[in-house]
C-alpha cells in the first residue's frame, strides 16, 4: 500500500491488498447445506407461483427449491437450466427484489421473501463445480447457425441451438465471451471467475465454435453471415454510451462508467487500478451504482452518485441503492451536470438542481460544485452498428414475440433488440426463444 | 392461581406432569436434575429382575423423522429397559425419594411371565419408598422377543395375571402401561381392571421402521447394515395416544379407570387435551429428550394460565370434560353445515387452497383475477382441508350455514334439528327399523 484514500488525485493502491481482496470477493456467500435446507424450508410451493410469472426465464421456482428441501439439489439445478443456462449467474445478478423475490407471497405473510437468489446459486453451482453437464445434443440437423454476440442472449440462443442439434458459430467482439458477465457486472458479484465458468460448464454441449475478435460491421457483415449460415441470431448487445453533452466532457479523469467497470473485471491485480480521492458518478441506473461501489471499494474516499431526476426514477433498484449508501457513495438525485471544470483535467463538477415542470426536466437555477478527481459517466448505452437493412425503433432492433427481425432469417434479442428489461435473465429469455423459433422454422 | 397439585391413584405430586420410563429416567442424576427443574414426577425407567442387566447395542439406539427447520415430529428407538444392575437403581431411587419426598416416584417393572418373578421384586421396589409401580407391559422391540413387553401387553389374559400378581404382593398402586401395537386397546385396559389395577397408562410406543438408509438399503437406525423395528413416540404420535385414551374413557369398562396419558405431549396444551379426554395426569418423554427439562415450566405456566382463563381451580376439574363428545360416527349431526371462508386480509396468496381442493377435492375454490381465492359454496363440503393446508392460521375458517338457510350446494334448507345416520333415509338399517 503506497497510498491512501487521503492521496489527492488519482492514485493506485489505496488501500492493502487484504483489503482490496475481502472487498472484491463474493458480496453474500454461498448457502452451505444447513443454510439452503432452511432456506428452503420457508417456501409454501404456491399453486401457480408468482415468483415463477415474475421470473422472465419462466424458471419452476417452487419446484427446485421442494428439490432442494428434498435433498436433491442437483435435480434442483437442472430445473433451474432447463430454462436458464445462465443460471449460475443469474442468480447473483438478476434484481431478484424486483422479480421472483419481489412477488413471494412470504412478504405478504411477513415480510421477508423466500431467498430464492441464494437457493438458485446454491444448486447451480454445486452443479457447476461437479463440472457435470446435464444436457445431450439431438441428432445432428446439418444446419448451421451464426450469433453474433457471446453475452447472454447470444450464449443461450446457441446452447439451445446445439441441444436441437444444430451448429453455431459465435462471433464476438471481445477477447472473451460472456458478454456483460464478463464485463459488465461488479466484480464482487461475479468473484472467482464464476462468469467465465458457466460460460466453459455451458460449451459442454458441444457443436458450438466461438470466433472472438469478430466484430459485426467491422469483421463480418450481416450480408455475409446471411450467405455462409442457414440462420443468423444478433446479441450484439449495446455497445455505444450516451455523451453527457456538458461542457468540458473530454477533459482527462472523464470516462464512461461500462470501461472503468470492464477494466476492473479483468483486472487481476486491483492495487494496479488508479482511482481518484473525489470520484463523480453521473447516472441512476446499475451501471453508476457498480462504478460508485467499486470506486469506494478501491479506496476513493468520496464518491457521489448523482441523478437528475428523482429516486423513484431510478434504474437502480432500492436493494442496490441500499447497497450503495451502506458502501459509503452518497447518492445525490435532482442534479444534472451542467459544466465539467478543469484546466486540463477534471477537477469539479458544476451541477444544477432540477424539477419537473410543464415541458419536462428543467433547471431550478440553483447550482452546486463538487470535487472530483474522477467523473464516471453513466447515463445509458446505445444501439451501436447495427446491420441498416433492419427496423430500428427507440434504438432498439424491432423483434416480434419470438425475436425475428424485419429481415426474413434473421432474429434478435438480449439489449440489442425490443422487448423487456435490460437485464441478463430477459437477454437468456429472448436468446432461448429465438433458438426455439429458428429450430421450427429450420425443421419446417 | 389454579392448583396444579396432582393426586393420581393415591399418588401425589406438585403438577400432572411426570416423566415416562425412559432414558431420560435411567439414573438418579439424570432424575434429580428433572425434579430441579420442576417435574412432579418421574416414572424410573423399566427394572429387569435380579442378575446380569439387559444389555444395549453400541450403534445407534434412535430413528426420526423431522418436519420443516428440521423440527423433529418422531423418534423411535431400540433402547432395551434398564441395562444397569437392579441394586443400583433400587439403591438411586431411594437416595432420590428421600430427597424429594413431595414428588412422585413409580418404578416401572418387566419381569419374566411367571408368579415368582413379580413375587421376588415387588418387596425390593417397595422397600426404596416409591409410590407406586407401573407394569410395562408395552415395549415393543428387543424384550418382546423374549416373551416380555409388548408380548404381554398383546395379550389380555397374561396382563389380567400379572397386574393380579402385583394386586396380590404389594399394597403399592398398579398402574398397567398399554401397548398401542394391537387392535383394539380396550381389551387389554379391560383386562388391567379385571387383574384390579389401579390404573392404566398409554400408550407405549408403536412399531415403526422411520426410514431406509439409500445406500446401505437398510433400515435406520442401521446397526452393522441392519435394523430392526423400533418403538415410535413423539408429536407425531399424539393422535393416535389421544384416540386410545378416549376409547378407554369412553367404554362403560372401564370408564372409571384411572388414565395416565402419554404420547407426544411436548406443551401444556398437548397435555391439556389429553386431560380432557380422560386422562388423570399426563407422561412426557420425546419433548424433554429433543430440548431438555427445561420445557416444564412452560408446561406448567401454560397448563396454569389456561386454567385460570378458563375459570378451572383443580385438574380434575378438567380430566374427562370432553370425553362426552367422543361419539360414534353415526351420531354426528348431518344437518350441521359449514362453509370455508377465506379472510382477504389475512390471505397471503400462495393458493394451496386452491390446488388442494382443485386438484385433490371438490373444486370449490376460485380463483380469480389477482390472485385472489373464493370459495364456491355450491361446491364446498366443508371438507376443511383448505384449512389445513393453508399456511396462515386462522385464515380460512368454516362458518356454520344457520338452520333454515340455503345450503347452495344441495339446494335443500338447512334443518334445525339434528339428524343423524341412524335416522338417515339411506341408512338401509335406518329403514328396516321402521
Amino acid at each position: 500500500m503506497t497510498h491512501s484514500p487521503q492521496t489527492d488525485g488519482i492514485a493506485a493502491a489505496r488501500l492493502d491488498d487484504a483489503t482490496l481482496a475481502a472487498h472484491f470477493d463474493d458480496l453474500h456467500p454461498i448457502l452451505d447445506d444447513h443454510e439452503a435446507r432452511v432456506a428452503a424450508d420457508r417456501c409454501y410451493f404456491c399453486h401457480d407461483a408468482p415468483c415463477i410469472t415474475a421470473c422472465p426465464t419462466g424458471i419452476d421456482i417452487p419446484l427446485f427449491i421442494r428439490q432442494i428441501q428434498a435433498g436433491m439439489p442437483d435435480a434442483a439445478a437442472r430445473t433451474i437450466f432447463q430454462q436458464n443456462i445462465l443460471g449460475a449467474m443469474c442468480a447473483r445478478v438478476c434484481p431478484t427484489e424486483t422479480l421472483c423475490e419481489g412477488v413471494c407471497v412470504r412478504n405478504e405473510a411477513e415480510g421477508n421473501p423466500v431467498e430464492i437468489g441464494r437457493l438458485q446459486r446454491y444448486a447451480t453451482d454445486g452443479l457447476l463445480e461437479a463440472n457435470e453437464h446435464p444436457f445431450t445434443r439431438a441428432a445432428p440437423s446439418g444446419k448451421r447457425v451464426a450469433v453474433v454476440g457471446a453475452g447472454p442472449a447470444g450464449l443461450a440462443c446457441a446452447h439451445r441451438l446445439a441441444m436441437l442439434g444444430h451448429d453455431v458459430v459465435i462471433h464476438e467482439a471481445r477477447p472473451k465471451p460472456g458478454g456483460l458477465n464478463e464485463y459488465g457486472i461488479a466484480a464482487y458479484k461475479a468473484a472467482n471467475g464464476i462468469a467465465q465458468a458457466e460460460v466453459d460448464w455451458l460449451l459442454r454441449i458441444g457443436g458450438i465454435t466461438i470466433e472472438t475478435g469478430s466484430a459485426l460491421g467491422r469483421d463480418i457483415t450481416l450480408d455475409g453471415l446471411k450467405a455462409e449460415y442457414d440462420a443468423v441470431f444478433l446479441g450484439m448487445g449495446l455497445a455505444g454510451v450516451n455523451a453527457l453533452r456538458a461542457e468540458g466532457e473530454d477533459l482527462e479523469g472523464v470516462r464512461d462508467a461500462v470501461d472503468f467497470i470492464a477494466e476492473l473485471r479483468q483486472a487481476k491485480d486491483k492495487s494496479a487500478l488508479p482511482i481518484g480521492r473525489h470520484v463523480v458518478v453521473i447516472g441512476g441506473g446499475m451501471t453508476a451504482v457498480d462504478a460508485a461501489v467499486q470506486s469506494r471499494l478501491l479506496g476513493a474516499e468520496h464518491v457521489h452518485m448523482v441523478y437528475r431526476r428523482d429516486r423513484d426514477a431510478m434504474g437502480a433498484s432500492e436493494y442496490e441503492l441500499d447497497h450503495a449508501a451502506t458502501e459509503g457513495v452518497t447518492i445525490l438525485t435532482n442534479a444534472m451536470p451542467v459544466k465539467i471544470i478543469g484546466n486540463g483535467k477534471v477537477e469539479a463538477v458544476e451541477f444544477a438542481y432540477t424539477r419537473s415542470g410543464p415541458k419536462g426536466l428543467e433547471q431550478t437555477g440553483e447550482t452546486f460544485t463538487l470535487r472530483a478527481d474522477q467523473v464516471f459517466k453513466a447515463i445509458g448505452q446505445t444501439l451501436e452498428g447495427a446491420p441498416d437493412a433492419l427496423d430500428i425503433d427507440r434504438g432498439k432492433i424491432v423483434t416480434d414475440a419470438t425475436g425475428r427481425t424485419s429481415v426474413a432469417g434473421v432474429w434478435a434479442g438480449g439489449d440489442c433488440a425490443q422487448g423487456g428489461e435490460d437485464l441478463t435473465v430477459t437477454g437468456v429469455a429472448q436468446g432461448r426463444d429465438a433458438a426455439m423459433d429458428i429450430h421450427a422454422a429450420l425443421t419446417a | 392461581m389454579a392448583d396444579l397439585t396432582s393426586n393420581f391413584v393415591g399418588i401425589k405430586s406438585p403438577n400432572p406432569f411426570w416423566l415416562a420410563s425412559a432414558p431420560p429416567t435411567d439414573k438418579e442424576y439424570n432424575v434429580r436434575r428433572a425434579f430441579e427443574a420442576g417435574w412432579g414426577g418421574v416414572v424410573w425407567k423399566t427394572l429387569g429382575e435380579e442378575g446380569p442387566p439387559v444389555v444395549n447395542v453400541n450403534g445407534p439406539r434412535y430413528g426420526a423423522i423431522w418436519g420443516a427447520d428440521r423440527r423433529l415430529l418422531g423418534l423411535n428407538n431400540i433402547e432395551l429397559i434398564t441395562d444397569r444392575p437392579l441394586e443400583v437403581n433400587l439403591r438411586e431411587m431411594k437416595m432420590v425419594k428421600r430427597d424429594y419426598p413431595d414428588r412422585a416416584l413409580i418404578a416401572s417393572i418387566m419381569v419374566p411371565c411367571v408368579e415368582e418373578a413379580w413375587k421376588a421384586i415387588l418387596p425390593l421396589v417397595e422397600e426404596t419408598g416409591a409410590d407406586g409401580i407401573e407394569l410395562n407391559c408395552g415395549c415393543p422391540h428387543g424384550m418382546s422377543e423374549r416373551g416380555m413387553g409388548a408380548a404381554v401387553g398383546q395379550n389380555p389374559d397374561l396382563i389380567e395375571q400379572i397386574t393380579r400378581w402385583c394386586k396380590q404382593y404389594t399394597r403399592m398402586p398398579v398402574i398397567v402401561k398399554l401397548t398401542p401395537n394391537i387392535t383394539d386397546v380396550r381389551k387389554p385396559a379391560q383386562a388391567a381392571k379385571r387383574g384390579g389395577a389401579d390404573a392404566v397408562s398409554l400408550i407405549n410406543t408403536i412399531n415403526s421402521i422411520t426410514s431406509v438408509d439409500l445406500d446401505d438399503f437398510a433400515p435406520a437406525p442401521t446397526i452393522d447394515g441392519k435394523g430392526t423395528h423400533g418403538g415410535y413416540c413423539g408429536p407425531a404420535v399424539k393422535p393416535i395416544a389421544l384416540n386410545m385414551v378416549a376409547e378407554i374413557a369412553r367404554d362403560p369398562e372401564t370408564a372409571d379407570l384411572p388414565i395416565s396419558g402419554i404420547g407426544g405431549v411436548s406443551t401444556w396444551r398437548d397435555a391439556a387435551e389429553f386431560l380432557t379426554l380422560g386422562a388423570g395426569n399426563v407422561q412426557v418423554c420425546t419433548a424433554a429428550m429433543t430440548y431438555g427439562f427445561g420445557i416444564i415450566k412452560e408446561m406448567t405456566a401454560g397448563l396454569s394460565l389456561w386454567m385460570d382463563k378458563k375459570g378451572f381451580t383443580s385438574v380434575d376439574q378438567i380430566t374427562g370434560r370432553a370425553v362426552p363428545n367422543v361419539t360414534d360416527w353415526q351420531y354426528l349431526n348431518l344437518n350441521y353445515v359449514t362453509k370455508a371462508v377465506i379472510d382477504q386480509d389475512k390471505c397471503i396468496s400462495c393458493g394451496r387452497c386452491y390446488a388442494a381442493c382443485e386438484d385433490t377435492s371438490h373444486q370449490a375454490i376460485l380463483m380469480k383475477e389477482g390472485r385472489v381465492f373464493e370459495v364456491d359454496d355450491s361446491e364446498c363440503v366443508a371438507c376443511n382441508l383448505c384449512v389445513n393446508v393453508c399456511p396462515v392460521e386462522d385464515c380460512i375458517t368454516m362458518k356454520r350455514v344457520a338452520p333454515g338457510a340455503l345450503d347452495e350446494r344441495t339446494g335443500q334448507t338447512v334443518p334445525a334439528e339434528k339428524g343423524d345416520w341412524t335416522t338417515h333415509p339411506n341408512n338401509p338399517m335406518a329403514r328396516a327399523a321402521e
